[in-house]
């Protein structure tokens, strides 16, 4: 752990219990949205990472790369779309598993398609969107981001592989 | 009843529906299943995915804390109250602009964004804007920069985010035109 990140979690503590003391509202106001989202991720992370576990022993990489890989036809966006689809929680899910379909050998343009598609069309966030704005509303922002989104990472992807950038391998930190 | 108090109980009632409770529950179904399916075909492999897993969980742990932290201290320094202020009564440009910034450097779950959404349309909100909103807090992470950076690298995460950022103008103004707005 960073220096910095140690400094600011030791400040985020003394800032709560000082608050909390003191009774102040701000506090108390972080305390419990710190909680709500504590718990959400407790509930969604050990199984997002043990799902990604069994992903990464039993997939084979040569499956991945024929399909996701740099081979592979215009088919491979719509997978990541479909996958994107089915993410659950949120971005902090999307993002392990694009490092997990990068080790395998899923190319760049198919990973930053997957991210951004599991920011807008999750499909349990869909429902909930149309059902307060209305199924135009939606469809209309589908039409419009998903080709464009496709279009930015197959261009984006294949920017920086034209200048060798890695994605961080191996072990985080 | 006010429109704040209206807006916490359709959170309450939807945060606590299906949106979390009953999805979780075949999300963690569906985890098990595979573990046993797994474990029965090979008890080897499946010992070394649990520890990936657990490697792998515990690597981007600080950066996951980093978030929360972000996240929960916005959010109690801009209330919905104040989102309603924002995002209401503005022009439909200016507004767009607005919404989108706000949109970009808060985070907010679904379940809290889309019913605030639903309040700004009934007092007259364009849709252009709430789009603006709603598309930029989906797809710009300001607040997820420490976990994204953890795995793109800084450079990439903010080239992304600006890219994105770009799209979900697109969307509002497109969005602007089809509901006959612009």
């Amino acid at each position: 752990m960073s220096r910095r990140r140690f400094v600011l979690f030791l400040l985020f503590g003394a800032f709560l219990l000082w608050g909390l003391l003191k009774g102040i509202g701000l506090s108390a106001d972080v305390a419990h949205n710190f909680w709500t989202f504590s718990a959400q991720m407790v509930k969604i992370l050990p199984c997002a990472f043990v799902l990604i576990g069994l992903f990464e022993v039993w997939v084979k990489k040569e499956a991945v790369e024929k399909h996701l890989g740099r081979g592979a036809g215009p088919l491979c966006y719509l997978w990541a779309v479909l996958l994107a689809a089915t993410t659950v929680g949120g971005m902090y899910v999307a993002f392990p598993v694009a490092h997990s379909l990068y080790r395998k050998g899923a190319k760049l343009g198919v990973i930053f398609t997957y991210v951004g598609a599991a920011a807008i069309c999750r499909i349990p966030m869909t429902v909930f969107e149309a059902s307060f704005l209305g199924v135009k509303f939606t469809a209309v922002r589908f039409l419009v981001s998903l080709p464009l989104l496709v279009l930015a990472s197959a261009l984006l992807g294949r920017y920086l592989e034209s200048r060798d950038y890695r994605m961080i391998e191996g072990p985080l930190e | 009843m006010g429109v704040v108090q209206r807006l916490q109980q359709s959170w309450r009632v939807i945060g606590k529906s299906w949106y979390i409770e009953g999805g979780m529950r075949y999300f963690w179904i569906f985890t098990a299943l595979m573990l046993l399916i797994s474990a029965f075909a090979d008890r080897q492999k499946t010992l070394k995915a649990l520890e990936i897993a657990l490697k792998r969980f515990l690597s981007i742990l600080p950066a996951f804390l980093e978030m929360i932290i972000l996240v929960s201290v916005a959010l109690a320094l801009v209330p919905p109250r104040l989102l309603l202020d924002l995002l209401g009564g503005k022009g439909k440009l200016l507004g767009m602009g607005i919404a989108a910034v706000v949109g970009s450097v808060t985070v907010m779950p679904g379940f809290i964004a889309f019913p605030l959404c639903g309040i700004l349309l009934q007092r007259g909100v364009p849709y252009m804007v709430l789009s603006a909103f709603s598309t930029t807090l989906m797809m710009v992470g300001v607040l997820s920069y420490p976990v994204e950076r953890a795995y793109f690298g800084p450079k990439v995460t903010v080239l992304r985010n600006v890219l994105a950022f770009l799209i979900a103008l697109a969307v509002a103004v497109a969005t602007g035109f089809f509901f006959g707005e612009l």
